[in-house]
């Protein structure tokens, strides 16, 4: 009964990251912001709710085969914390490169060089 | 506690539902790949979850595995595709 309340916890921890990380990318008001929003709730979200499960599955069954599918398991969050890091700079990069524009509150530019020569 | 992973379940299900919305109707290209990215991430903690509840996590974790690799290999590439030579 107590894993299920940890695991419970764990996964609603990262149901609430993966949730915070969705608001914030429907209602930020521009790219950048939107990446920085799903760029870290997804990481976290991730992370929290494969620990849960890891956990799970190696107090429910309790094996050498348990043992190695909860560490195939925590291998996906392992991976992730690479991969979501560089997908999301190769993307910030190749928008910056493509003249996506920051905003700003004033509707002025941010930056003079750089980024956006073709308006 | 096959309840516990099904309530989660359909909570993820709504997320991806309300992350389509972005992905389909995004301002810009890159709008719609990282939105496509954000729904990869939670269908791999889906595949996951849907393991448990059939008790076939052996089988269900090399899918996840694989899934996020695949997500993370379209991001890469498609973030390299969609560079305008010339806007810099």
């Amino acid at each position: 009964m107590v894993i299920a309340i940890i695991t419970g916890f764990f996964l609603a921890a990262g149901f609430f990251f993966f949730l915070s990380g969705t608001v914030g990318f429907l209602r930020f008001p521009d790219l950048y912001s939107r990446m920085h929003a799903t760029g870290k709730g997804d990481t976290l979200g991730l992370l929290l709710c494969v620990a849960g499960l890891a956990l799970y599955n190696i107090v429910v069954d309790c094996t050498w085969l348990g043992l190695v599918q909860s560490v195939k398991i925590a291998s996906i969050a392992v991976f992730w914390f690479v991969a979501s890091p560089t997908a999301t700079h190769a993307l910030l990069r190749s928008a910056f490169e493509s003249g996506v524009r920051p905003w700003t509150k004033d509707g002025r530019r941010l930056m003079e060089k750089g980024g956006n020569k073709t308006e | 506690m096959s309840q516990l992973f099904l309530i989660v379940s359909i909570g993820i299900s709504l997320l991806i539902f309300l992350c389509l919305y972005r992905a389909v109707f995004g301002p810009t290209v890159f709008d719609r790949i990282i939105g496509a990215g954000f729904v990869g991430t939670k269908t791999a903690i889906l595949i996951c979850l849907i393991g448990f509840i059939y008790g076939r996590i052996d089988m269900f974790v090399d899918l996840a595995l694989a899934y996020s690799i695949l997500n993370f290999i379209g991001t890469i590439i498609v973030s390299k595709f969609f560079v305008q030579k010339g806007a810099r």
